[in-house]
């Protein structure tokens, strides 16, 4: 075995200088909820790195819906999971058919379409909320989930289409062209040709569409006002409005809240990594 | 389309349906559900809310409303000062982060929690680590020094800077893994050839490294500038736009107005940042649809 020589060691010390502070960046504000999780009520505060009696009691709570700001726990995880699934199959479904709209049958004014979409892409949906808002109470819909549904599925789509039709366009004319030869239809090759070779970049938008409306907070607060028809951010939300709010419960109903998410996305990393870093930013 | 010949112009055309190939008719009925969903849920609502802010009486009203000098001055420091300092860092792990090491892989991995995570739980766990009396900010502060620690969010300048702290934490992994596949696109000979020269590691920065992610690095800048002035939870979640109003930015008082039920003010308000906004949207525009 060979020693390292003193400039290895100078150079690990110096990225391992680098690596813990952001590591401790990271990890502190997620760690600070884990604890508080896993804390009795009275150990919570004191300041340890690691509580002296740790505990699932307030999993238990949670899960038995055993407090005032929790009785409906059931009900908005199931709104939660409602709303993003809808978001995510209703956007694959627009968003595909656009892409291939746009780029394999080069439809008429595909490219102002996409423009438009493009657009409406880096209008900051913070901004879109406020008429958003009017227009959706104007459409009776308020309160209803099919407010947040559309809404998410507005803002989500614009780039989706984008990156849907960014990989379309690198598949070959040739596969179109030699299906039409073989008299297939339009929408054979849509569904035969055209959806196979598509998969990875529908997962990865499909994750994407999914995560959005799971973590969507401000246009949920806005459209649902109801108790049994918010979704799981906006009842956290409303932990805050009471001084006494149990801190406790509020980090453990978040750490469940944000589980799902993180699952998702560790499970498609390799998937969003490519399919979305190439859509967001071409160089 | 079709080719028409300049003869054809006076005979009148056939109806609309024959002259379209099939294919094309099929890429209207598929790209309809799409222009539907646009017209439904952008354009009319951003036609109407033009419409609500006509009024010239709204923008006199928000020239008065010291609340809304303050918010576009917070949101001018947010994005200046904060994107910079966040995509400088982005910029700086990002060269971390390419270091081909085991135990910097799982660090990226670990890294990447904050955008993976959504926004409310550890905002709010943010916020509690920074309350004056219960936070384990104070309290670790009392246990070393024995004095009572500052009441973090109560200082509007203090305040706007946890708000772009927690946007940093936020949304830094994001734009480093993006700079990080701009690094690793940079042909590794370069590098070995530069090491041969003896290139100290600026010189490798400086004439490597800058020259082929500026663009990248410009691009990655602006698209944040414009998403950043649409991030409503890192402030709302953590200050409440409080103390007094003090640290709200265009995205929360737009919502701040709603709430109170100014829509025209709130449309107003956004109306105003407009000249500011459409020109980087252009811009973006541009680079991404070359």
């Amino acid at each position: 075995m060979k020693l390292p020589s003193l400039r290895d060691v100078a150079t690990e010390a110096r990225l391992l200088l680098i690596g813990i502070p952001v590591f401790l960046w990271t990890m502190i504000p997620i760690y600070h909820m884990f604890l508080f999780a896993i804390s009795p009520k009275e150990d919570a505060f004191s300041g340890k790195l690691w509580p002296d009696h740790p505990t699932l009691h307030n999993f238990e709570i949670v899960f038995k819906q055993q407090h005032y700001f929790l009785r409906d726990f059931y009900v908005q995880f199931w709104n939660s999971t409602l709303i993003a699934v809808s978001v995510g199959v209703l956007t694959l479904l627009i968003a595909t058919a656009a892409a291939f709209s746009i780029s394999r049958l080069k439809v008429p004014g595909g490219r102002a379409v996409l423009n438009l979409a493009l657009f409406t892409y880096f209008i900051p949906a913070a901004f879109l909320a406020v008429p958003m808002y009017r227009t959706m109470g104007n459409y009776g819909l308020l309160n209803n989930h099919w407010s947040l549904i559309l809404a998410m599925v507005t803002i989500a789509s614009p780039y989706a289409i984008w990156v849907l039709k960014q990989a379309s366009d690198k598949l070959p004319v040739e596969l179109d062209e030699a299906a039409v030869m073989d008299g297939a239809t339009t929408l054979q090759i849509f569904r035969l040709v055209y959806l196979p070779l598509m998969m990875p970049s529908l997962v990865a938008i499909g994750t994407y569409a999914v995560l959005l409306a799971w973590n969507e907070y401000l246009y949920a607060f806005l459209l649902l006002s109801n108790d049994r028809e918010i979704t799981l951010p906006v009842a956290l939300g409303n932990f805050l409005a009471a001084d006494d709010s149990p801190w406790e419960l509020l980090m453990t109903t978040g750490f469940i809240y944000a589980l799902p998410p993180a699952a998702v996305y560790y499970a498609f990393r390799r998937y969003m990594v490519g399919g979305l870093t190439a859509g967001a930013v071409k160089s | 389309m079709a080719i028409t010949l300049s003869g054809d112009q006076a005979i009148p055309g056939p109806p609309l349906s024959s002259r379209l190939t099939p294919a094309q008719v099929w890429g209207i009925i598929l790209l309809a559900p799409y222009l539907l969903v646009f017209l439904a849920f952008v354009v009319y609502p951003v036609c109407y809310g033009l419409w609500l802010a006509r009024d010239p009486s709204n923008y006199v009203a928000l020239y008065n409303d010291p609340i809304f000098a303050r918010a576009a001055i917070n949101t001018l420091i947010f994005l200046i000062i904060g994107i910079n300092i966040k995509m400088l860092i982005a910029l700086f792990l990002s060269g971390f982060f390419a270091q081909q090491r085991t135990w910097i892989r799982w660090l990226s991995v670990i890294f990447i929690l904050p955008w993976a995570v959504p926004s409310i739980p550890t905002i709010l766990s943010v916020r509690f680590m920074l309350n004056p009396e219960w936070g384990v900010v104070n309290h670790l502060i009392f246990s070393f020094t024995g004095d009572d620690g500052p009441n973090w969010l109560n200082d509007p300048t203090v305040a706007l800077a946890m708000a772009i702290g927690v946007h940093i934490w936020k949304s830094l992994p994001f734009w480093t893994l993006i700079l990080i596949t701009g690094r690793l696109a940079i042909p590794h000979d370069l590098f070995e050839a530069a090491e041969v020269d003896g290139a100290s590691w600026w010189q490798k920065f400086r004439y490597i490294t800058w020259p082929s992610m500026q663009t990248l690095y410009v691009t990655c800048t602006l698209l944040s500038m414009i998403w950043t002035l649409g991030d409503f939870n890192s402030v709302y979640l953590l200050t409440g736009g409080g103390p007094a109003d003090l640290t709200h930015v265009l995205a929360t008082l737009g919502i701040r107005y709603l709430r109170l039920d100014q829509l025209s003010l709130a449309m107003a308000s956004i109306v105003c940042a407009m000249p500011f906004v459409l020109p980087l949207v252009y811009f973006m525009m541009k680079r991404l649809s070359r």
